[in-house]
């Protein structure tokens, strides 16, 4: 079994003696007996390190989709890009991996400074002043977003655009039950949101309006007549961007947005099955006191050498309880290092390379696609990095076709997206090579014959 | 005493990194300061793509006109920056790190490999449940063993962290209370809780009522009979408590909440304490959240991931968030499993299907202990607390004088009142000492706490020397003269520093400097 614990019997035996107790049993005598588990865990007994190694193992075994495995065309917020030997050794030195939260500035320098550059690079990316260290994942960034957004405008009515991650809107509306917000969904018309028309007179104005950039199904959306819902209605505009599609697009922040989210998994983190992720969150400098989540500032020591701290404490949990307006603690510090340390590797000139290369990749992708027999555009407006296909057969059937033949195919669009026309969404990151994209639309021909 | 700084106000540019190691001394330039024109580390697959100019991928209008800006920097100043970053950072693999409430046991190295398996980590979210049978019957798995640990009926694993499982158990609470018909405004919890659950409280759409803790730092259970009535939805406890003691009065006070019709809700944070000893469901709490990264060692990374699953009782079932990992043979050898959506579920509450990696390495450090593990476990974390009381009392104030579990509160009250020396100066001292500082000024209700968890990794040794820094630290405020203490530390990467000038002009990055 696993042997984590360093004490010998004899030492346990003297600590005991030094407390003047005869067993570990009597540590627990505040616990009353009648309460106490009267037999040991129905579980296994441990095992040694390369027994829970194999066990482990195989369950990945049993996961035919590996990108080692499959080769990934699947986006929909998840994306397989690049994350290169440097990343994963720095990012996985143990300082930065087994450290709690930086409540010792002094011995923290280290994750709080890397904090710090991160928060400037997704401000930058954002086009907005202001980054927290991270939230959960995209959709937690969201429903924060909303939160804020909600708080700032005082109207809980929040226009959420169909092109919105499903997985985003259905936790909008899980915590939704909770705070009492009214969600309401604006669909889409040929793949952008169709805004009804609104001024800050007519019925039930919204205080928030979400829209993608691009969407879901891909397509870059004016942000313009999101913009100017806000500006008749006094909503804020929260851009849910894709921050590896922000290298190439305008910024939410030159968009008007008061808020940017964003999923980070995209720099450096693996596609782990779903997490963890990153939460990425900027919001513009009239919202600091706002933010949600914990923020790193820059000051001074005593000897006045550059140093830095968690700062605007006073909005947090620990500190506001029943009155903050956000409840997270714990977020994900690991990942946002990581991104820092990718963003770091990418630089100015590898972001907007790696942009490029994916649009490049999606733009043959979609050509070689559309040539197919019976394989047509889900809908017309621009994409970039993502797009979607409507298949003669049902996309389910086409994903488990093509994963016999070497490829993870895509999303098979579900919901309200399936109008009974088979979407399949499908994303190429730069990591697509000519030969797997030929091969990938080979397979899809015969797969949809 | 001034050090002078190696890196000029305005920064460096042209990247002097390799020729400036700091080993921890001095001032780190932000990787901003190391940038130098033209410099990348990027490299990327050869594709055999043929190039398209970005005007012609770009829509008009849609383009941005200028690249963003990052740091320009080779591979090798990349590596030396975040090494000497590395290098300013304490961390459980370094020291003892006995932060109260945070569990900060050494994390086994071979739950990083697990976390690397490709089978695992190069799993896209998206794909069906036929790709990925392995995922869901880990997940299954791993919701079984929670069970059985936290004795209830099923779990989700979707929380990120501990503070959204406490959000996801309100919102369970809310459905349920729906459910029977029933619109209840208040949640109950006692002044020495974590922030984080008023504050889930208010997200979950309910008031929070306060009830006090007594002389023996449990719940005072005539004000608890004072607030329960018909309005009240539950209570949310945290048992051992925030002040490291049992609430020996649990099952009286769960008959009293389920009398009036509410809910128990399990703080999970201190769950290290009892394991396989005494479990929630047999306490009568009907939802628990658990911090794997605290009780089952998955590394905090410097302040996240970490993973609150969520545990119910059999009655609340039908509502947890789906869609939740089912298995769907009836008993065969090869078991096959399909994602469902309880009938009555609160909906989803993580993007995709929780901190899976997460998962995977709390998994795999319970199947290395074992059942038998587990409880040496919480035996040996309230060994090391209870041994740590005993060596300090007399040294230090212990405001509740009675065995605690994985946990010990003490005080520097008496230190303060007779030599001005505060929780905040015994905490900066011990860190010059090598040792991470405890947790201080929590819980609220303790006047200048120290609250200190050892965990079961320590050994009697660590503990020993540990202690001997606490009784020098003590000695120190008793002949030391005055503001002595309030000068450490002084050997650390930075000293005590100007938090109020972090607020008051606000620097949240590199641009905001000027």
């Amino acid at each position: 079994m696993g042997n984590y614990i360093p004490h010998t019997d004899d030492e346990v035996a003297a600590m005991l003696a030094f407390l003047g107790l005869s067993s570990l049993d009597e540590l627990f005598d505040a616990v009353p007996e009648a309460l106490k588990l009267q037999r040991t865990l129905e579980l296994a007994d441990g095992v040694g390190e390369p027994d829970v190694l194999a066990h482990m193992q195989a369950f990945g075994e049993q996961n035919r989709s590996r990108t080692d495995r499959l080769v990934c065309f699947a986006g929909g917020g998840a994306y397989d890009h690049e994350i290169p030997a440097v990343t994963r050794a720095l990012a996985g030195r143990s300082e930065f991996v087994t450290s709690y939260t930086p409540y010792q500035p002094e011995v923290a320098q280290g994750v709080l400074q890397a904090i710090f550059e991160y928060q400037t690079m997704v401000a930058r990316l954002a086009g907005l002043p202001v980054a927290n260290a991270s939230l959960y994942d995209g959709g937690s960034a969201a429903v924060e977003a909303v939160n804020l957004g909600v708080a700032a405008s005082g109207r809980d009515t929040v226009w959420v655009s169909a092109g919105i991650h499903p997985h985003w809107r259905q936790m909008l509306a899980t915590f939704a039950a909770g705070t009492g917000h009214r969600l309401q969904t604006i669909p889409l018309a040929d793949g952008t949101t169709a805004w009804p028309d609104v001024d800050a007179e007519s019925g039930d104005p919204p205080g928030v309006v979400l829209v993608g950039y691009p969407n879901y199904l891909g397509c870059i959306e004016d942000l313009g007549p999101a913009r100017d819902v806000c500006d008749r209605t006094g909503a804020l505009l929260v851009v849910g961007a894709d921050p590896v599609a922000a290298g190439l697009l305008k910024s939410a922040g030159e968009w008007g947005a008061d808020v940017m989210v964003g999923e980070g998994q995209v720099f450096g983190t693996a596609l782990g099955f779903g997490g963890p992720y990153l939460g990425l969150f900027a919001c513009a400098g009239s919202h600091v006191r706002r933010l949600p989540g914990r923020l790193v500032g820059e000051t001074v020591d005593v000897d006045d050498r550059r140093a830095y701290v968690t700062t605007l404490r006073a909005r947090e949990q620990d500190i506001r309880r029943e009155k903050a307006t956000s409840n997270v603690c714990t977020n994900q510090t690991l990942m946002a290092v990581t991104a820092a340390i990718q963003l770091g590797w990418l630089g100015t000139s590898g972001l907007v390379e790696v942009a490029r290369r994916c649009a490049q990749a999606t733009r043959y992708t979609r050509d070689a696609l559309l040539s197919l027999d019976k394989v047509v555009p889900f809908v017309d407006a621009p994409v970039l990095r993502e797009f979607a296909v409507r298949l003669p057969v049902p996309a389910e059937t086409v994903v488990d076709r093509m994963a016999d033949a070497g490829f993870l195919a895509g999303i098979a669009l579900d919901g309200e997206f399936d109008d009974g026309e088979h979407g399949l969404l499908i994303a190429v990151t730069e990591r697509r090579t000519r030969d797997e994209i030929d091969a990938y639309a080979t397979a899809l021909a015969k797969a949809v014959a | 005493m001034s050090e002078p700084t190696t890196v000029p106000p305005g920064g460096a540019p042209g990247g002097r990194a390799s020729s400036a190691p700091l080993l921890g001394r001095g001032t780190e330039p932000t990787l901003f300061e190391l940038s130098h024109p033209g410099r990348h580390s990027w490299s990327l697959r050869t594709t055999g793509i043929p190039e398209v100019p970005v005007d012609q991928l770009v829509p008009a209008g849609h383009r941005r006109e200028n690249p963003v800006r990052l740091a320009e920097v080779s591979e090798r100043d990349l590596v030396a920056h975040f090494t000497r970053l590395s290098h300013r950072q304490f961390s459980v693999d370094l020291g003892a790190y006995p932060l109260g409430s945070c569990t900060m046991k050494y994390n086994p190295k071979v739950c990083d490999a697990v976390a690397e398996l490709p089978g695992l980590a190069g799993a896209h979210p998206a794909s069906p449940a036929s790709l990925t049978q392995g995922w869901l019957g880990l997940f299954v798995e791993l919701e079984e063993v929670l069970c059985e640990i936290t004795g209830m009926a099923a779990a989700t694993l979707q929380p990120a962290a501990g503070a959204a499982g406490e959000l996801t158990g309100l919102l369970l609470m809310r459905a349920w209370h729906e459910a029977q018909g029933q619109v209840r405004h208040k949640v109950i919890i006692p002044d020495s809780a974590h922030g984080t659950n008023p504050a889930s409280v208010t997200l979950g759409g309910f008031e929070v009522v306060t009830v006090p803790s007594d002389n023996r730092g449990c719940v005072d259970m005539a004000a608890l009979a004072t607030v329960l009535d018909e309005d009240v939805a539950g209570i949310m406890l945290t048992n051992p408590n925030t002040l490291g003691l049992f609430e020996e009065d649990i099952a009286a006070i769960a008959a009293a909440v389920h009398e009036v019709g509410g809910l128990l809700y399990y703080d999970g944070a201190n769950l290290n304490a009892i394991l396989g000893v005494v479990r929630p469901g047999d306490m009568g709490f009907d939802i628990v959240h658990m911090n794997l990264h605290k009780t089952f060692a998955t590394p905090h990374g410097g302040g996240g991931p970490g993973a609150g699953p969520v545990a119910v009782s059999e009655r609340l079932v039908p509502y947890l968030p789906g869609p939740r990992p089912a298995r769907t043979d009836k008993g065969g050898t090869s078991p096959t499993y399909e994602w469902m959506t309880p009938p009555r579920s609160i909906g989803r509450v993580h993007t995709w299907h929780g901190n899976s990696l997460v998962l995977a390495r709390a998994l795999a450090y319970i199947l290395a202990n074992g059942g038998d593990g587990l409880k040496r476990i919480a035996e040996i974390a309230v060994l090391n607390a209870n041994w740590i009381r005993q060596r300090l009392t007399g040294t230090y104030d212990v405001p509740f004088d009675r065995p605690c579990m994985h946990e010990v509160v003490l005080s520097a009250r008496t230190m303060k009142h007779q030599h001005g020396v505060r929780a905040l100066d015994v905490a900066k001292r011990l860190l010059e000492e090598g040792f991470h500082a405890p947790t201080v000024y929590f819980p609220l209700i303790v006047e200048e706490a120290l609250m200190i968890e050892p965990t079961e990794t320590e050994s009697p040794q660590t503990l020993d020397a540990l202690a001997e820094s606490f009784e020098r630290i003590a000695q120190e405020a008793d002949t030391e003269e005055s503001g002595w203490m309030a000068q450490f530390p002084h050997f650390t990467p930075v000293r005590r520093l100007d938090e109020a000038r972090a607020a008051r002009t606000l620097i949240p990055t590199f641009d905001a400097r000027n």
